[in-house]
């Protein structure tokens, strides 16, 4: 199944306006510290790099780590110079990778 | 006040049958009815109202794929029969559990989607409670969000006096009932969160205790743990007759679906 993502951020935008952007996506971040209630260790399964890019330059990366929260969530805002392609890839455990793009018009 | 006299107020607010205020003696007020969102902290709150931040959403986005997917030996999809979700299913989370007079039982919204799936559909349910499961229950219940909870069946009658009996009875090694907590202490601190009044108006919702999404049966199961109770075997009638005496209590409030919750 493909991973699941809901993004926002405009579509629109003036040159030079901050644009917002916020992405959530479904994965469960498993921590690796647990156990089930069989007493058998829980393996690691977490989003490890969060990479967004517009028009193949990057403007954000971020690291995640086990603490970090389930289905994880991510707002940030840039500058909008050119009409381009935002697009956003999701790596982690187990070969996890997911990606998606969008494209915001500037006038 | 007279149960005429009764009868007439609730007959002003618009509630009919079920919620007569004679019924509702050592029942929270109408005016006092607190959702478990006005309980939780300002952040928790607008993580459940942004769509682009409530978890909840990755469910309803699944079960909306799903309810437009073909399933089962009459390859029909939910959209087939149903159309768009967002006419035919308006409400209808929120006047679950209902009274089904064919089958001459009471179900709840993820029976009858159970019902559909296997009598119409021709396939095999899917597992209760699991992912699939509870994201066509949160695309349902999502087109409920913002309508009142609606409690006014007469037929259920007997189901929510089952379900009151169960809530006021002390339980567990610490012999508490549903009622000492969730309507004598509600709005309390217990371990730093206010207690709620146990409305189930947000359902199916995500828990950030949970990390994920569940049901009102699973947050019934954890009370009953926490009570320190053996809680009831999964998918008993308990939790039915728990949920429909919920919803009547709850009548009139607002459905939240799908809710965040601490």
């Amino acid at each position: 199944m493909t991973a699941r993502v809901i993004i926002t951020a405009p579509t629109k935008a003036k040159k030079g306006e901050i644009v917002t952007v916020t992405t959530l996506l479904a994965h469960v971040m498993e921590n690796g510290f647990r156990h089930s209630s069989t007493g058998v260790p829980i393996p690691r399964d977490i989003v490890t790099e969060f990479v967004a890019r517009y028009n193949g330059a990057e403007i954000l990366r971020a690291s995640l780590y086990p603490a970090i929260a389930a289905n994880p969530y991510f707002a940030f805002e840039f500058v909008a110079e050119e009409s381009g392609i935002l697009d956003f890839s999701w790596m982690g455990d187990n070969g996890f990778a997911a990606s998606r793009q969008i494209a915001i018009n500037v006038e | 006040m007279t149960v005429l006299g009764s009868r007439i107020l609730a007959g002003l607010f618009g509630v009919a049958l079920a919620p007569l205020a004679e019924l509702r003696a050592g029942e929270i007020p109408f005016a006092e009815l607190r959702s478990g969102s006005e309980l939780m902290s300002p952040d928790t709150r607008a993580m459940q109202d942004a769509d682009s931040a409530n978890p909840g959403m990755l469910w309803v986005i699944e079960g909306e794929a799903l309810w437009n997917a073909k399933a089962g030996a009459a390859n029909l999809a939910c959209a087939d029969c149903h159309g768009a979700a967002e006419l035919a299913m308006r409400g209808v989370a929120a006047r679950h559990p209902a009274f089904d007079a064919k089958r001459n039982q009471a179900v709840n919204l993820a029976g009858s989607i159970e019902w559909c799936r296997v009598e119409r559909q021709k396939a095999p349910a899917l597992t209760a409670e699991g992912p699939e499961a509870l994201a066509l229950e949160a695309y349902v219940a999502r087109q409920s969000r913002g309508l009142s909870i609606a409690s006014t069946d007469a037929a259920l009658r007997p189901l929510i006096e089952s379900g009151r009996e169960l809530y006021l009875r002390r339980q567990g090694q610490l012999d508490l009932s549903c009622a000492h907590c969730h309507t004598e202490n509600w709005g309390r601190k217990l371990a730093g969160l206010a207690l709620s009044q146990g409305h189930p108006n947000g359902y199916p919702l995500y828990r950030l205790e949970w990390q994920s999404f569940g049901s009102l049966e699973r947050r019934l199961r954890n009370c009953l743990t926490g009570m320190r109770a053996e809680p009831y075997p999964a998918g008993a009638s308990e939790y039915l007759a728990l949920e429909a005496y919920l919803k009547w209590r709850a009548h009139g409030m607002p459905m939240e679906s799908p809710a965040v919750r601490p």
